[in-house]
């Protein structure tokens, strides 16, 4: 066992320990501030992963808006904080099949032959990911900058306060 | 070094989770973050494909990326929706929201 | 010449068919065209009758007619002496008689029909003179037959004209029936019906065949020529019209059943001693005598020429029983001239005073002249006076007969005095003394009439010259030996010269003659007085009254007749309706049994099927109702219960529908990790 191996354990049972509390638990803020844990658990994976970019932005965004975001939502509909359970009728069928899922899929994953390669990730990334971005897939770049100003306008017209009832 | 197959497994694990989290509760918050959570699983999927199988290509990283954007767009639209829902139903219990039902 | 004689009954035929289909209309025409052709038949005729005196055999010209199988039956003409001597008589006669009728028959509605009668008529008895066979001769008889009904009924809105007409059909057809049998067992026996072939073919036959034969021809002739019995009808032909009493009943075809014995006369002779032959005679000269017993009482001009034909077709007959069969025939050839002359006169008396009665009569010599001379003469020649006609033809048969059968010439005799004395009778009455009426005015007739009257006169004086018989002294010889005898009967024994039968039958007929002018001659009967001979008392009566056998027919044949068709339509009543009634009382109990089967049974049967398709079809209803409807309904509430189970699915909640997505992702992950 090396000591990444270790550092990547540790991480990932922060992270799946924090996700757990996202789902479970009556308290709507608790679970808020787990998920926050949750994204900084999987922004260290990035960092593990070599994705150094893609740790920093996941922080950025996830945890700076994302969750800040919700945090707010949370606040403006507290309505829910206090009474029924947490969970609805179907919980334990969910239960079963998530858990099935979760048994299917680590099968898989172990079962299948990964064609790993051990190459190494080539010149600067970050620079390379500007320049693919701009370039190759300078489409999809362009329409998320679309997405993003559709969903802005939107989330505030769909949020806005109406004068009449 | 940590083998693919670590990172896939604690990739379906969170996703398991998440899924359990957007079907089992009720707060329609709760059940945006567990779509969260899901989709921070895939997309450390995608990076652990990028990273062992196709270093070199961008692509993976790429995909990551706009996977975040659009969730940032999605996450936003739906509270506003919440927000909107919570104004006229005085509640975000989603059982209480069925309209739709039969 | 001869190979043409077919024609001679063919020309007659062709006048009636032309005046029948076209002419009927136009009288004058319609009589020329008859009197024409029967002028070209003489012409023929006569043409025929010298050519045939130069030959050695007799022509025969025959065809197949009529295949019947192995063999055909043949029809044809043959002309022999016989024939010849007929053809030419027949012609003559009956040429003078059209002629007659011309003037007779003027302004009768009807004329046209009349001369197309006697035309056909003419055929008939001219075919049955030429044929060859015994059909042909058969059917000539029979249109003979038919135009004889006509004729006689030819005023046939008089009701005894068209009763003597049945009468003379019926009578001469009782004989006509014998004539038929007669043939069809010539044809079985000899399977032909050819005179030729049947004259050889009888010799070889058993003699009871053609004795039977001979008899049944004979029984024809009887009816034909009215020998007793049936003679009945002859006397009241006499209500046709005058000409056709002398074509008829004088010259033709009272003569064909003569003619017919004389034709088929080696059937008589057959057999050994002529057994044929003795009815032949006997009933020949019984008739003689017995009809000129009722010539004598009769007042009627016509009727009293009746029985003297009737009483001369005996003499005939009796000649040719006795085998004088040239005797006969020239008598038979005699007779025609001086009968249609007698017939035809009396018509033209009748013409001149309008009434058959000689009651009526008397004087007339001075008014009609010519009439008075001509009957005269034939008056005379049929008396038997010599040089008459007659005389020599009788005098022939009672010498014959005289060599045969000695009683038959007595009674022969006999009835040549009877003769005699009722023509005597007959001319006094008619033709002297005073007019017993004297509203009748008589007038002699036109020259139409009597013209003819005198060539037959001449006929009745001279003909008799032919037959004179060749051992006479003198006048035999002189007269060519009896040509006629030569010409028609030369396989036959020469006729026998005998003076002694000779003077009697002189004798005889004087006598005759002296008895009538005796009682009608000397002291005319005046108007009003009656008969003399009435003094006879019962015998007067019944001779007068005919023997009552049309009488004792009328009660017997008749009557029997009458009730025979009784008894068969009693029978016919009675029985077959009968039958045919209980076949239809079978018919309606077989219908009501029918009903009530029908009815009970069928219709039950009927009731039990609708009734089970009732019930069929109530279960059917029940089926469907409770069954089908109860499957479709089901099917409908399944339906209606899945839909509103099922949709419960529609939660509204997103979370359900992910699950189930979830859930059925893991299902086929399963399925597929399971390949």
């Amino acid at each position: 066992m090396t000591l990444i191996q270790i550092a990547f354990l540790v991480v990932s049972a922060v992270t799946i320990l924090a996700a757990l509390g996202v789902v479970v638990g009556r308290n709507i803020l608790r679970n808020a501030l787990a998920l926050i844990l949750a994204f900084l658990g999987v922004a260290a994976l990035y960092v593990l992963l070599e994705a150094t970019f893609l740790a920093a932005v996941q922080v950025l965004i996830y945890v700076g808006a994302i969750a800040v975001l919700i945090i707010f939502a949370i606040m403006l509909t507290e309505g829910l904080m206090k009474r029924g359970r947490a969970t609805n009728e179907q919980w334990w069928v969910v239960l079963v099949a998530s858990a099935l899922l979760a048994a299917i899929l680590i099968f898989l994953v172990g079962a299948v032959e990964w064609q790993v390669t051990s190459a190494q990730i080539g010149g600067d990334p970050i620079a390379n990911l500007g320049r693919a971005l701009l370039t190759t897939y300078v489409l999809p770049f362009e329409v998320a900058s679309l997405l993003l100003l559709m969903a802005l306008v939107g989330a505030i017209i769909i949020a806005r306060e109406r004068e009449e009832a | 070094m940590i083998p693919l197959s670590w990172y896939l497994t604690v990739a379906a694990i969170l996703f398991s989770l998440g899924l359990y989290g957007a079907l089992a509760r009720r707060n329609a918050i709760a059940i945006l973050m567990g779509v969260e959570l899901m989709l921070n699983a895939v997309n450390i999927n995608l990076v652990a494909f990028w990273r062992y199988i196709t270093p070199q290509e961008l692509i993976g990283q790429v995909f990551a990326i706009f996977v975040i954007t659009v969730a940032a767009a999605e996450a936003a639209i739906g509270l506003a929706l919440i927000i909107a829902i919570y104004r006229h139903r005085q509640t975000i219990n989603i059982e209480e929201i069925d309209l739709m039902k039969w | 010449m001869l190979q043409y004689s077919w024609l001679i009954p063919v020309f007659p035929l062709l006048s009636f068919a032309l005046i029948v289909l076209f002419t009927n209309r136009y009288k004058n025409l319609s009589a020329r065209l008859a009197v024409g052709a029967i002028f070209l038949s003489f012409l023929l005729a006569v043409g025929v009758f010298f050519t045939a005196l130069g030959i050695e055999e007799p022509y025969r010209s025959a065809f197949s007619w009529f295949p019947t199988g192995k063999t055909s039956l043949e029809i044809g003409f043959m002309v022999d002496p016989l024939t010849a001597a007929m053809l030419a008589m027949v012609t003559t006669v009956c040429l003078m008689i059209f002629i007659y009728s011309l003037g007779y028959m003027h302004g009768d509605r009807l004329y046209s029909r009349f001369f197309a009668y006697i035309s056909l008529f003419t055929t008939g008895m001219l075919g049955l003179v030429i044929a060859d066979n015994l059909l042909l001769a058969f059917i000539s008889w029979e249109i003979m037959g038919l135009c004889s009904y006509l004729l006689i009924g030819f005023w046939f809105e008089r009701p005894a004209a068209a009763n003597a007409a049945k009468k003379a059909f019926i009578t001469t057809k009782v004989g006509d029936v014998l004539l038929l049998l007669g043939m069809l067992l010539l044809y079985f026996q000899t399977g032909s019906l050819t005179f030729e072939t049947i004259f050889e073919a009888v010799n070889h036959l058993p003699p009871n065949i053609v004795l039977a034969a001979g008899l049944l021809i004979f029984a024809g002739a009887v009816g034909k020529s009215a020998q007793f019995p049936l003679h009945v009808w002859l006397p009241d032909a006499m209500e046709g019209p005058t000409p056709v009493s002398a074509l008829i009943h004088a010259a033709t075809m009272v003569a064909a059943g003569v003619y017919l014995v004389a034709r088929t006369f080696p059937i008589f002779t057959a057999v050994q001693g002529h057994p044929a032959l003795v009815p032949v005679a006997i009933i020949g000269a019984f008739t003689a005598f017995f009809a000129s017993t009722i010539a004598v009482a009769q007042n009627d001009i016509k009727r009293v020429l009746a029985y003297s034909t009737i009483s001369q077709l005996g003499y005939m007959m009796t000649a040719l029983g006795v085998g004088g069969f040239v005797a006969g025939v020239f008598h038979l050839i005699t007779h025609a001239f001086f009968k249609a002359l007698l017939f035809l006169g009396s018509g033209s008396v009748i013409h001149g005073v309008e009434t058959n009665d000689m009651m009526e009569m008397g004087g007339l010599r001075k008014k009609m002249p010519i009439t008075f001379w001509t009957f005269l003469a034939g008056m005379l020649a049929l008396s038997g006076i010599p040089p008459f006609a007659g005389f020599w033809s009788k005098d022939e048969i009672l010498s014959h007969a005289f060599d045969h059968n000695q009683v038959i010439w007595l009674v022969g005799t006999a009835a040549a005095f009877l003769t005699a004395f009722y023509m005597a009778r007959q001319v006094f009455l008619v033709f002297f003394g005073q007019p017993r009426n004297t509203e009748i005015h008589a007038h002699e007739s036109p020259p139409v009439m009597t013209g003819p009257l005198v060539v037959l006169a001449l006929g009745a004086t001279l003909l008799g010259l032919l037959g004179v018989p060749a051992d006479m002294p003198i006048l035999g010889p002189l007269l060519g030996n009896n040509p006629f005898h030569h010409f028609v009967g030369e396989a036959f024994e020469a006729t026998p010269f005998n003076p002694q039968v000779m003077g009697i039958s002189i004798s005889v007929a004087l006598a005759g003659l002296a008895l009538g002018w005796l009682i009608y001659g000397r002291e005319p009967l005046a108007a009003g007085q009656p008969d003399p001979l009435e003094r006879l008392g019962p015998l007067w009566v019944t001779l007068k009254n005919k023997y009552w056998i049309d009488e004792i027919y009328n009660a017997t044949v008749v009557r029997g007749v009458i009730l025979l068709g009784d008894l068969l339509f009693a029978f016919d009543f009675r029985v077959i309706d009968g039958l045919v009634n209980l076949a239809g009382k079978a018919t309606v109990a077989f219908a009501t049994l029918n009903e009530r089967f029908d009815t009970y049974v069928v219709d039950g049967l009927v009731n039990l099927v609708g009734k089970g398709t009732v019930v069929l079809s109530t279960l059917n209803e029940l089926f469907d109702t409770y069954v089908v409807d109860g499957v479709v309904n089901g099917v409908g509430k399944a339906a209606n219960t899945l839909g509103r189970e099922l949709r419960l699915i529609q939660t509204g909640r997103v979370q359900n529908y992910l699950l189930l997505l979830l859930m059925s992702l893991l299902m086929l992950t399963g399925i597929f990790l399971y390949q």
